[in-house]
């Protein structure tokens, strides 16, 4: 009992650090998907004079990843049925050409806009549409999201500092007496520190391992699968290996942080 | 006979303004029983921290063993606390630990196996009549207890030097004597230097010993 009261403390601080850290993370990854999808879904459509290169178009801008030309076969049906066919192929030949641009990446609205003037710098393209409205509508929803997450991180870095400041505190009131005790028996240092480090490593494998839990956990959960998969987002919410790795990473660091502050802030009791 | 504290002109100090003991000269005979007696604030309990370098000399020399304290390294007060076992009037035993892990403490600094320190604390706590409290934390012994746990801890390593601050201040006629006995036991027994600030020394000791008092911050001897 002691001993579980011992660890209890910094594995719960720990424990919502680690938490949060990974729900920030997985916010980052749902970000970044959207906006994968979203660049999937949007282009630019330029319409030029004159029959152009596709490498030609990929060479106006390096944002542009494709480019393939609009069939006017379908403006020219509706146009057509009064039409003589001589005339109806002279049509064809007059009729600009109509391109669809895919972008390499969802764009800024700043790389929306000099896209279409590098576009209008091309003698033989006379006019783009950006669908600028729709994408800015979408750019700010995207932004306002992650500004959100972002302030989602500074209060939780803003929490964080808190609680290790209050384990620090609980800390050097609960070690600094056994410290100074240790010391007037001729300890040295690593020896009067060994149990510190020794419960800020144990405490850090525990909480490590009890995020690992709950992740592997909810990634598997089939709400939470079906709350993406209603957002049409494909994520993976929790790498075993690599997110494990950054947890166990992270949770270390500020144990060991913690035990280093309290060793160097020691002062024996004279 | 050897020396194993000696001070020249020493001078203590906890600031800079007052000075607790000024220009003292004195030295104690390896395995001799000290007593430093002093009213209330008159510097014995800043002595004697300063004979286990808790407290610097502000001026002159003190050499305990062969360890000079007037500038002494880290790694060179380590070495002379090793030999030096200290009796607490607030006993100082760590709360979170068994009186068993106690007792031990000393043992593990000096780099005893844990199987021989084993042995050593249940001898130890059959000497101060306490091997029927073993596993048990200090909070739940009386205080008696737990300064027999104290001079268990002090006795453990057979140090060359035992110092103790009002070993008896707060404890009752049995615990006190036990304390005693223990203490000349050691000295009788082992030979161990034994250094006792205290304000009464018992009348019914059964061992030769200096008597030091100090007063408005000298030290001389009672003969």
């Amino acid at each position: 009992m002691r001993s579980v009261k011992n660890h209890f403390s910094l594995v719960i601080a720990l424990l919502s650090i680690l938490f949060s850290m990974q729900v920030f993370l997985i916010a980052e990854r749902s970000i970044e998907a959207y906006k994968v999808n979203l660049a999937q879904n949007y282009s630019v459509i330029a319409v030029s004079k004159k029959q152009l290169e596709i490498d030609e178009i990929l060479e106006i801008n390096n944002i542009i990843s494709d480019a393939k030309e609009l069939s006017p076969d379908s403006v020219i049906e509706r146009l057509s049925s009064d039409m003589r066919s001589a005339n109806v192929e002279l049509l064809k030949l007059t009729m600009p050409k109509f391109y669809k641009l895919s972008l390499t990446h969802y764009p800024t609205p700043d790389e929306v806009k000099n896209l279409k003037s590098d576009l209008l710098k091309s003698s033989s393209i006379k006019k783009v549409e950006d669908f600028s409205h729709t994408h800015d509508t979408t750019y700010k929803l995207l932004l306002l999201f992650k500004n959100v997450v972002t302030l989602f991180a500074i209060v939780v870095l803003i929490v964080t500092i808190l609680l290790i400041i209050k384990e620090l505190r609980i800390w050097q009131y609960k070690h600094n007496e056994r410290m100074s005790i240790m010391g007037l028996f001729g300890a040295a240092l690593w020896l009067r520190s060994a149990v510190l480090f020794r419960l800020a490593i144990v405490d850090a494998l525990i909480a490590g391992f009890l995020a690992f839990g709950i992740f592997v956990y909810l990634s598997s959960s089939p709400w939470v699968l079906e709350q993406f998969d209603t957002i049409g987002i494909n994520i993976v919410i929790f790498n075993q290996v690599d997110d494990f790795l950054l947890i166990l990473g992270v949770a270390m660091s500020i144990s060991i942080l913690l035990a280093s502050l309290i060793v160097l802030g020691h002062k024996e009791e004279v | 006979m050897d020396k194993v504290i000696i001070a020249k002109d020493l001078s203590l100090a906890y600031s800079s303004s007052e000075t607790i003991i000024n220009k003292v000269n004195f030295s104690i005979d390896s395995g001799s029983f000290v007593f430093i007696t002093g009213a209330s604030g008159s510097g014995k309990s800043t002595l004697l921290k300063s004979l286990y370098g808790a407290l610097k000399p502000k001026h002159g020399s003190l050499v305990v063993g062969s360890v000079e304290l007037r500038g002494v390294s880290r790694s060179r007060l380590n070495f002379l606390r090793r030999h030096i076992g200290i009796v607490f009037q607030d006993y100082k035993l760590v709360k979170e630990w068994s009186i068993d892990k106690n007792i031990m403490l000393p043992l593990l600094i000096n780099g005893y196996v844990k199987s021989v320190a084993n042995n050593q604390v249940d001898k130890l706590l059959k000497h101060v009549r306490l091997n029927h409290q073993s596993g048990k934390f200090p909070l739940e012994l009386s205080g008696g207890e737990q300064q027999r746990v104290a001079m268990a801890r002090a006795l453990a390593h057979n140090p060359v030097l035992i110092l103790a601050d009002e070993p008896t201040g707060n404890l009752d006629e049995y615990s006190s004597q036990l304390i005693w006995n223990l203490l000349e036991g050691a000295n009788s027994q082992l030979n161990t230097t034994v250094i006792v600030v205290t304000h009464n020394i018992p009348k019914n000791l059964n061992v030769d010993y200096k008597h030091f008092h100090i007063e408005y911050g000298s030290i001389h001897e009672v003969c």
